[in-house]
């Protein structure tokens, strides 16, 4: 067994020209990217004389404190994502089975959920500071408390719910490691604390790479957290633009070059994965997981229950006194409907993401030119901007073709179509798609890039189609990765608001638009229900994903 | 050709399922009714239910923030299935009226019913329940006589005294542009500048967060609209109660032009197809039982005057409201921002 450092080419391209294959890529990214492209031709539109006001006293807070914020949760989500899968995949300590899942629980809880209930347990009137002013008889003034409306609390809240995304797609880096190069490094006498920074980290950087892409373009998309907590952030910026100064087009702008800037980003990263591929081969000898004994077991076991405590257990504790207090009233026929539709939405979109993103993964890693690396970046870029906006570029160009369908229509057989797209189902769907395909994407591409191109020239060699190699060599060995992208998409979406309360159709309501109504109307303790619903729904598929990759692992080891 | 494989065959089964479930139709025949409503759906359904029962004419509800609605009706244009737009404030309905998708209408009954004031001068659209921005203020350490006007807070005598939620939120936007509609840009800026430095601190939260902050000794007054108070006070939640039972509501500005009030409001879209049901709802909106309901279940107060209201909102007392007709504080909201970015309020 061996690291491949493999520099890259269009070397697993063969004879076979694949112009289909290209074509399709380019029309389905053209049409993944339109929401997108429609934002960034803001900039096309002159600059109103807004921007000097933003630019003389706000834009640069605004700046600012995303990038803080953005620092913050990246060490945030680094910290405690990879502390957990580490102490998971790589130790073994009473209750390690148990907190392998348990890790995953904070991702089914919205941040703003989340950023409802610390408040209400944490703030100066909330119960914890109260019994402490009954204790010691202190008034306002009088001791230090850390004010959790702050951007701290805000990297805080944010960092406990996006985690999950960093740990699950370490774990599965470290679980797949070819175990001979960390025994290597421990035969060496490697401390396991050298082992993880010197083999492991470097190893896995495309799959921490992208966990960590994912926590920063979702926190930069943040809007619900920043607001409630009062953070002048980009996002915060571009609705007080929009909705306060009633201009949509400088927002537009604002958020244009927001998506630069990640574009940027996004560009230089994949730039320099292409460099440096690290791939192993999965027939793995038995993993011998680093046995903790006395003290270091319980430490594990504690740095465990600590994170998933402050990330789920507290949060979901406070919201299920809250919902029981008042369930009779809450729950209700209309209660059904609303777990039916979001149920339903999510697990569709999810599946429409996942089909997308494996064609793009697959098609780009087949065909690797700037073109197909370019059009795949643009149509990931979705999941950094705010699902408002989003909403927006989906609305705009959708409703201008329904526009045209029907005056054609009526122009030529006299039969008026209507809105044929807005206002259903399918442009909701769609606008998720673009949305979270950069989600799907990243765990198609990370697993992707774990399989050696040398099994890709193996199969081609012997005579095997793209679409042959793919379906018979890949997809089975993908077969985790792929659920791991169902299940973050499936849970984004039912998390969900900004796109689904301005795009969806008549009288159609998902448990997020409920729990977003009441909490806005400051009625946290009705807004539980549904959102509890939002939390235990989105651990069906976690505990069975996770039980399915776990039964997978018995199956290696 | 070569077989196709097979992703390909399951997003033609994803595609077919999604359009099964788009031609779920929300297709409009017979006697309908389409709304996009910034007004939450707790607190305007039962209402359409009751229009639904007394009329027979089903209710269509979408409910979001105001201008992501108006941005969908404006793209949607002539052909949007909307007829009618209810907005919680008066600067959406001010903004719809001037991006042109609410159409004029005039009714006897309407304005009869409804002040001048809280209504467009053209009939585009119409006020239906009023909110009013008060301050309260801490039984044990202020004394009402200590209470004048919104501009008295920017007394140094308040310095780190005083809470309000954030400059994001619509109401003290209308606020401001109330201030600047009746005194003028230059004076408000400089008492925005007082203001903010009187802030006992950062922005944060609802105006409840703001009332409980007043009731645990944070802050001494705050800002709010009257109807969180109401909620509060009547209020299962122990805890809630508590905290309202240890402040008081000030009605601000009685000796000069009154306190500052908002709308929530509705117009007749451009695109309307059912317009003698939506002319139905108005006026159904502005009668006496609906008017009641909006008091009830909301604590706010009617536009009627003639309407009994809660006991909640009785214990205030009568006050005299702000006579500026409403769409001012559209026209003005922008300016109203500027200003409290340049004064650094967050």
């Amino acid at each position: 067994m061996e690291i491949n450092s493999a520099i890259s080419g269009s070397k697993a391209a063969s004879p076979y020209s694949g112009r289909s294959w290209r074509l399709g890529l380019l029309i389905v990214t053209m049409i993944i990217a339109i929401p997108v492209l429609v934002i960034v031709a803001s900039l096309s539109q002159p600059f109103s004389s807004a921007w000097q006001h933003l630019f003389d006293t706000v834009l640069s807070d605004y700046i600012s404190n995303s990038l803080l914020l953005m620092a913050g949760v990246g060490f945030g989500t680094l910290l405690l994502g990879v502390s957990a899968a580490w102490l998971t995949a790589m130790c073994d300590f009473p209750g390690r089975k148990i907190l392998s899942w348990a890790f995953l629980l904070p991702m089914a809880m919205p941040a703003y959920i989340i950023a409802y209930t610390y408040t209400g347990i944490l703030d100066f009137a909330g119960p914890i500071q109260s019994i402490l002013r009954g204790i010691f008889g202190w008034s306002y003034g009088d001791y230090y408390f850390p004010q959790i409306r702050s951007l701290g609390g805000a990297i805080c809240m944010l960092s406990l719910v996006l985690y999950p995304y960093v740990y699950m797609l370490v774990r599965i880096a470290f679980l797949e490691q070819s175990t001979a190069v960390l025994e290597a490094s421990r035969n060496l006498g490697k401390k396991p604390w050298e082992t993880l920074f010197l083999v492991a980290l470097p190893i896995s950087r495309p799959a921490i790479v992208a966990g960590v892409s994912l926590a920063l373009m979702e926190t930069l998309a943040d809007y619900g957290t920043v607001a409630y907590f009062g953070v002048s952030a980009f996002t915060t910026g571009i609705f007080r633009t929009w909705y306060g100064l009633g201009e949509l087009t400088t927002a537009a702008q604002l958020c244009a070059f927001l998506l630069l800037f990640v574009f940027a980003l996004i560009m230089a990263e994949r730039w320099s994965r292409q460099r440096l591929r690290f791939h192993h081969n999965s027939a793995n000898k038995k993993l011998v997981r680093m046995q903790l004994k006395g003290w270091h077991a319980y430490i594990a076991l504690l740095i465990g229950c600590l994170i998933v405590g402050v990330g789920f257990v507290i949060p979901a504790t406070q919201l299920l006194i809250w919902a029981s207090s008042r369930w009779q009233e809450n729950l209700n026929g209309a209660f059904l409907s609303l777990l039916f539709n979001s149920f339903s939405l999510a697990a569709i979109a999810a599946i429409c993401c996942v089909i997308v993103a494996t064609f793009l993964a697959y098609t780009k890693r087949v065909f690797n030119s700037r073109l197909e690396l370019g059009a795949v970046g643009v149509a990931s870029l979705g999941y950094a901007v705010p699902g408002t906006v989003i909403a927006v570029g989906v609305l705009i160009p959708v409703a201008w073709l329904d526009n045209k369908i029907d005056f054609f229509s009526r122009a030529w057989f006299d039969i008026p179509t209507g809105l044929l797209l807005s206002g259903t189902i399918g442009i909701l769907v769609f606008a998720y798609v673009v949305r979270f395909l950069s989600v799907s994407l990243n765990t198609v591409e990370s697993g992707l890039s774990a399989i050696k191109p040398s099994i890709d020239e193996s199969a081609r060699s012997l005579g095997a189609r793209p679409a042959q190699v793919l379906k018979r060599v890949h997809l089975p060995i993908l077969r985790s990765s792929l659920l791991t992208a169902t299940l973050l998409v499936f849970v984004d979406v039912l998390k969900e608001l900004p796109t689904t309360l301005i795009l969806r159709p008549f009288n159609f309501n998902t448990l997020a638009v409920r729990t977003y109504e009441l909490a806005s109307d400051e009625r946290l303790v009705d807004a539980a229900l549904p959102a509890l619903a939002i939390v235990v729904i989105g651990l069906l598929p976690v505990l069975l994903i996770t039980k399915s990759i776990l039964n997978e692992r018995a199956r290696h080891e | 050709m070569h077989k196709p494989f097979l992703p390909l065959n399951a997003s033609f089964g994803v595609v077919f399922m999604i359009a099964a479930f788009m031609t779920a139709p929300t297709l409009s025949y017979g006697d309908e009714l389409n709304i996009y409503s910034a007004r939450q759906e707790s607190l305007i359904k039962p209402l359409l239910d009751r229009f639904t029962a007394l009329t027979g004419t089903k209710v269509n509800l979408v409910t979001g923030k105001g201008d992501a609605l108006l941005t969908r009706l404006k793209s949607e244009g002539l052909n949007s299935p909307a007829d009618v737009l209810l907005t919680s404030d008066a600067g959406r309905l001010y903004r719809a009226q001037q991006a042109g998708v609410l159409q004029a209408f005039s009714s006897q009954e309407l304005n009869a019913a409804i002040p001048a004031h809280l209504r467009s001068s053209e009939g585009q659209w119409y006020g239906l329940s009023v909110r009013a921005r008060v301050i309260v203020y801490a039984q044990e350490r202020v004394e009402p006589a200590e209470l004048s006007t919104y501009e008295a807070l920017s007394d140094p005598s308040w310095k780190g005294r005083v809470c309000i939620r954030s400059s994001n939120n619509i109401y003290n936007q209308s606020l401001v542009a109330s201030m600047i509609a009746s005194q003028g840009l230059e004076k408000t800026e400089v008492w925005l500048k007082d203001f903010v430095t009187n802030f006992s601190r950062p922005p944060a939260g609802g105006d409840r967060d703001q009332i409980k902050a007043v009731a645990a000794g944070q802050c001494d007054v705050a800002i709010v609209n009257s109807y969180y108070l109401g909620g509060m006070i009547t209020s299962e939640d122990n805890r809630q109660q508590e905290a309202a039972s240890k402040v008081s509501l000030f009605w601000p500005n009685q000796k000069g032009r009154g306190t500052h009030i908002n709308i929530s409001g509705a117009g007749i879209t451009q695109s309307a197809k059912h317009l003698v049901s939506a002319k139905r709802l108005l006026a159904f909106l502005a009668t006496d039982e609906s008017q009641q309901w909006y008091g009830e279940k909301n604590n706010e107060f009617p536009v009627r005057a003639a309407v009994d209201i809660s006991e909640t909102l009785k214990a205030w007392g009568p006050f005299i409201a702000d006579q500026l007709n409403v769409s001012e504080l559209g026209r003005y909201n922008a300016e109203a921002i500027m200003a409290m970015d340049r004064a650094g309020w967050k």
